[in-house]
């Protein structure tokens, strides 16, 4: 029960001018910029953009600035700000076959057209804090060129596994007038199809999802993945906008894709093969992108008749729980007031209590009286 | 002229008549795709605005236009496709900014568009702008030399030196040899 109860105005009125005051920090030392924030940590606004849902770096930025670099909150910043602008339209699918490559590893083919490409991962460093960076310093020499050997786009490394019928294809893309369910447009419900479940996912706390892909490779979900590819760069943006009537780019993004292939031994209609799960992320998300696709493929479980009795095989579990700006207000709103409840409580507590002491002093607790 | 753009000026302009049956029709148009259009659409939206203003004509400034559609923010769903090629999921959104306009110009009555990513109403106006000016067949040499090429140079140098750079980092494997048995 929650009754209205005024006051405190100016309690938060000082509170919010105090949280103003620290976000500045000392007025001594020059204030952060927003394009300090998307260029040097480019990694967190990556994050916000994706959890936020919506690819704008500047506006990521500036919420991580407000939150004082609470991510959580400048993904609640991001997701508020989305619902004051009118959609236009749905864009045509990505087509990560033709990213400009930054980064493309394979942990299943060395010798794969293109080869391995690392581009800039924090991979093979060691983890040893860089007391050089501490220090003001000159900006560092650019990063060495090489010719590519490969001119152009790369395949992806599903498409080379499929030509032996070795990999399950992907659902048909070929009814694209299909209805593509969107959360946030509908609510949930279950059963989930795949594309809710990913755009879920997609949207989904890193952590938790980093969690529950954990826990399927420790043994809570029968699952054996390999990362067939991860590839991250930029994709090409197009829609058909109504009054021209054909396709047309309208600018690129950056994204991070995670093709995981897991063994399936075969049903009763399917022979053996490989099958997928996917990721796919804003910016470079590697980390979210490969525990998507651990996830993706660990909620196909039941559909492909294997066990699917962990926490990750459960689709209303996962899905009910992925979403950090939900979690985060209905956990964070136990700080909010609950005084009526709790007196409600407070006086049925009360009430109990001294029924119980009362049957004691008639004697029926004869026994319990030595313990006291 | 091809027959989109005047089912444009149809649906933005406030008086024709057919205009009100024309909304009421469930599918838009479907244009033919206009290669060359596609083309400096594409160059010009994903150039950075300050590139835009640095290389548009002097002239565009002294244009005589009128709005038929007031630059403006919104988003765009995002999708994906289910293992790369599957089925299409929606991603998330993006931030975007719109403009139409018709410009008059050496007799000639043109409709442009601009489409950008982001949140620039300037960026989205001088795109439809220069749209609208690149289909004016006197035009349209002289902005293809001077914006739409220089523009497409810069953009594909800076491809180019990702991909060096992305080479840079390929590995080269080789294999230790354990001496004779």
């Amino acid at each position: 029960m929650y009754v209205a109860v005024k006051g405190g105005e100016k309690a938060i009125e000082n509170a919010h001018a105090w949280l103003a005051e620290l976000r500045r920090g000392d007025p001594a030392l020059a204030e952060l910029g927003v394009e300090q924030i998307v260029q040097q940590l480019r990694l967190a606004v990556d994050r916000v953009m994706t959890e936020g849902s919506l690819y704008d770096p500047e506006l990521a930025a500036l919420a991580i600035k407000q939150a004082r670099g609470d991510l959580i909150e400048a993904i609640f910043l991001l997701r508020a700000y989305r619902t004051t602008l009118p959609r236009f339209a749905a864009a045509c699918p990505l087509d990560t076959a033709r990213m400009a490559l930054k980064r493309r590893v394979s942990a299943t083919f060395k010798d794969l057209p293109g080869g391995q490409v690392l581009g800039p991962t924090f991979d093979y460093t060691h983890r040893l804090l860089d007391f050089a960076l501490a220090a003001e310093g000159a900006a560092p020499e650019p990063a060495p060129e090489a010719e590519p050997d490969v001119a152009g786009t790369l395949p992806r490394v599903t498409d080379l596994l499929a030509g032996e019928d070795l990999i399950e294809t992907a659902q048909s893309a070929e009814d694209e007038e299909r209805h593509v369910a969107d959360i946030t447009r509908e609510s949930l419900s279950l059963p989930a199809g795949r594309d809710l479940r990913l755009q879920m996912l997609a949207r989904g706390d890193e952590g938790f999802l980093l969690a529950l892909a954990y826990s399927t490779q420790r043994g809570f979900g029968n699952s054996h993945p390999f990362a067939a590819e991860i590839r991250g760069g930029q994709v090409d943006v197009s829609l058909v906008p109504e009054e021209l009537g054909f396709e047309i780019e309208i600018g690129e993004i950056e994204v991070t894709e995670c093709q995981m292939v897991n063994q399936f031994l075969g049903g009763e209609e399917t022979p053996p093969q490989f099958t997928r799960g996917y990721g796919l992320a804003f910016g470079q998300s590697e980390r979210k992108a490969m525990a998507m696709a651990l996830v993706d493929r660990a909620l196909r479980a039941a559909e492909l008749g294997e066990e699917s009795d962990a926490p990750a095989n459960d689709a209303e579990f996962v899905l009910y729980h992925c979403d950090n700006v939900q979690a985060t207000g209905f956990t964070e709103h136990l700080k909010l007031p609950h005084y009526v409840d709790f007196q409600s409580e407070l006086s049925m507590l009360r009430r109990l209590r001294a029924e119980f002491l009362a049957r004691e002093d008639s004697g029926e607790g004869d026994d319990q009286e030595a313990a006291e | 002229m091809p027959t989109s753009h005047t089912a444009a000026s149809e649906t933005e302009t406030t008086s024709a008549e057919p205009a009100a049956e024309a909304g009421q029709t469930q599918q838009p148009p479907r244009g033919r795709p206009d290669p060359a259009r596609q083309r400096w659409l594409s160059v010009l939206a994903k150039s950075p605005r300050e590139e835009l203003e640095a290389l548009a004509p002097d002239s565009l400034h002294s244009l005589t236009w009128r709005s038929l559609r007031a630059p403006e923010i919104g988003t765009l769903m995002l999708r994906g496709r289910t293992g790369g090629d599957g089925a299409a999921f929606n991603l998330g959104e993006t931030t975007v900014t719109r403009c139409s306009l018709e410009v008059e110009h050496a007799g000639q009555s043109l409709i442009g568009h601009g489409y950008v990513l982001g949140r620039d109403k300037r960026h989205a106006q001088l795109v439809a702008l220069l749209d609208a000016l690149l289909q004016h067949p006197q035009q349209r040499e002289a902005l293809e030399t001077c914006v739409v090429a220089p523009l497409e140079a810069m953009q594909d140098a800076r491809r180019r030196r990702q991909a060096r750079k992305a080479a840079a980092t390929k590995v080269n494997f080789f294999t230790l040899v354990r001496g004779d048995d």
